[in-house]
């Protein structure tokens, strides 16, 4: 029997939740799974540079934003169907990691995580200032009538974020088997000597940052459409900046599956919190199981499942 | 209209801004200048400074500033314990930067929210008899809410210059900052050097706490505004240099307030990203970096 190949398996959960989204008719499942699904887009995009390479990024919420907002101005101006939004996003995201990459990454890698930092501010500086998406004050978008084929909006935003969560773990997985993701390894655990051994280390960075840049504004286009109320504070809120680091930290970065894990799991514990505690309390627990899980479990899930079936195949051949 | 006068005061203001700037950042010269310990979360130690300084005022009425002197031996000792923690967990065992990183930004994702949780969003600000007044030359206004910062500040500055310049230990821990290996060669215990560093670098956010709510209303998340200021006057003044981060400080409080006399106070934020990015883009040494 051949084996089966890993990519098969996302690819299956992605129908069956699919099909899942056709039958269940509480509209509540959707908004909360179209939390949990976003955050598996960020975690993975995320984890492509920090995971693989070891760079981090704290401005998940500036590329976030740049996608939202970039779909307020399409909507202003023409209201295009939501794909083109999404890929314009996607683009401008990816440019805007582009020049941050360029400039901060020839240097030591924690000039590019304060610039990442700082990035975040400043966009929402500009944002703020920006009156024609609202400034300060919001904007408010109106949902399109519901898409043919769809039962609603709300689920076609859910299918439309499921099928983006299926592409980024796809890319994710494809980047982590092929040269590149060897590349980005050589780099995390040994820059100088990746260098040394011809392994095209800025290209490979800028090239990461690039696609995780996207990735993340294709996961913010939908989103003004999903709360339908915009304001600077939601779209660059701090929340997406810990959740994407500590979604691949706890559920293991070297692995693909890894952030998978750690943002189903991080984001369904917050949205019980969020209904059935409070909202600021989430982020705290977040918060205390990031410092908990790098601290005692540095390599995650992943990796405690590895050390639990390394230690069992020792046992098994003596 | 701008007219001169109120370019002067901007000026002005921005110097006194700048001073109190120097304060803030100096934490980070020695954290991530010199010891290489990159605390994302000592902006948020700063508010926890100034929310010392409010409940005792509120309480007790004591001054502010006198507070938040009596409360460095506190912090000093928390940045050790913290330092303890960090050493144990990430340095000894080679794995520093990035989980390093994740667990400041961890350390400050909850001591916020606990500041949340028992605060509320409110805006919180002290009550002394220099919070009002101004003394005024000619056509300049100095509201003393933000001179007597400068001079303090201007002071714990001066006071940590001479510090480490001046005495043994001070030029110890130079010496690891420069080369630590080299040193524990010659059976210097660095880590109990690096631990007393970090621990005066924790106890400046105690001081510039106070400062910070006596120069303007002080809310649980304000001290994100502040990480990329002081991380920009970090870097921009080389980093490790006291010298250059006072010169950075004053450039950057300078910048900011005739930015937001001329443009609105709202884009004063994006000063400090400008001058991170230049600095880097330009020369990353910075001002005083060899």
């Amino acid at each position: 029997m051949t084996r089966i190949p890993s990519w098969i398996w996302p690819i299956i959960i992605a129908v069956l939740v699919f099909a899942a989204s056709r039958v269940v008719k509480n509209e509540y499942y959707m908004f909360a799974g179209y939390v949990v699904l976003q955050y598996i887009v960020l975690a993975s995009a995320w984890n492509i540079l920090g995971g693989y390479s070891g760079y981090v990024n704290f401005g998940s919420a500036a590329f976030f934003a740049i996608g939202a907002y970039g779909t307020v101005v399409l909507d202003k101006l023409w209201q295009p169907p939501l794909v083109v939004a999404i890929f314009l996003g996607g683009i401008v995201a990816s440019l805007v990691g582009l020049v941050t990459a360029y400039l901060t990454l020839r240097l030591r890698g924690v000039f590019f995580a304060i610039a990442t930092l700082a990035l975040a501010i400043v966009l929402q500086t500009l944002v703020v200032n920006w009156d024609y998406v609202g400034g300060p004050l919001g904007y408010y978008s109106v949902r399109p009538d519901s898409i043919v084929g769809f039962p609603s909006y709300v689920n076609y935003l859910f299918v439309v974020m499921l099928v983006l969560a299926l592409i980024t773990v796809l890319v994710a997985r494809a980047i982590e088997w092929s040269f590149i993701g060897r590349g980005l390894a050589a780099i995390r655990d040994n820059e100088l000597a990746a260098e040394c051994c011809g392994v095209p280390t800025l290209r490979l960075k800028v090239f990461a940052t690039m696609v995780s840049g996207g990735l993340m504004g294709m996961a913010g286009a939908p989103f003004p459409y999903y709360i339908t109320y915009l304001d600077p504070n939601s779209a660059f809120s701090l929340a997406y900046g810990i959740n994407s680091i500590a979604m691949p930290l706890i559920g293991g970065m070297t692995h693909w599956i890894g952030p998978v894990i750690g943002a189903v799991l991080l984001a369904v514990i917050q949205q019980v919190a969020t209904v059935t505690i409070s909202s600021e309390l989430n982020l705290m627990i977040v918060g205390g199981l990031l410092i908990t899980f790098i601290t005692l479990a540095p390599n995650g899930i992943v990796g405690l499942f590895e050390t639990y079936r390394q230690q069992r195949h020792e046992h098994a051949s003596p | 209209m701008v007219t001169f006068n109120l370019l002067v005061n901007a000026v002005v203001t921005g110097i006194l801004l700048g001073g109190f700037y120097a304060a803030v950042t100096i934490g980070i010269t020695i954290a991530f200048g010199m010891l290489d310990i990159v605390n994302i979360a000592h902006p948020v130690f700063i508010i926890m400074g100034s929310f010392i300084a409010y409940i005792v005022n509120r309480n007790f009425g004591l001054d502010p500033l006198l507070t938040v002197i009596l409360a460095t031996p506190l912090f000093f000792l928390l940045g050790i314990v913290i330092f303890r923690f960090y050493y144990a967990a990430f340095e000894k065992s080679g794995k520093g930067s990035l989980r390093g990183l994740a667990f400041f930004f961890g350390i400050l994702f909850v001591i916020e929210v606990t500041l949340l949780l028992a605060f509320g969003v409110d805006y919180r600000l002290v009550q002394t008899s220099y919070i009002g007044p101004n003394i005024g030359f000619k056509h300049i206004d100095l509201p003393l809410r933000m001179v007597i910062p400068f001079v303090g500040s201007m002071t714990m500055v001066t006071g940590l210059y001479v510090f480490f310049s001046h005495t043994f230990i001070g030029r110890a821990i130079m010496a690891v900052a420069q080369d630590e290996f080299a040193l524990s060669l010659m059976a210097v215990d660095t880590i109990a050097l690096r631990q007393l560093a970090f621990g005066v670098a924790i106890a400046t956010a105690a001081i510039a706490g106070g400062f910070l709510i006596v120069i303007q209303p002080v809310d649980p998340s304000l001290g994100r505004e502040y990480i990329g200021r002081v991380f920009a006057i970090c870097v921009l003044g080389g980093l490790g240099s006291i010298t250059g981060t006072v010169i950075a400080a004053l450039i950057l409080g300078t910048v900011e307030t005739i930015t937001s006399t001329l443009f609105g106070p709202s884009w004063a934020p994006a000063v400090s990203f400008a001058a991170l990015l230049l600095t880097l883009a330009i020369r990353p040494s910075g001002i005083m970096g060899r």
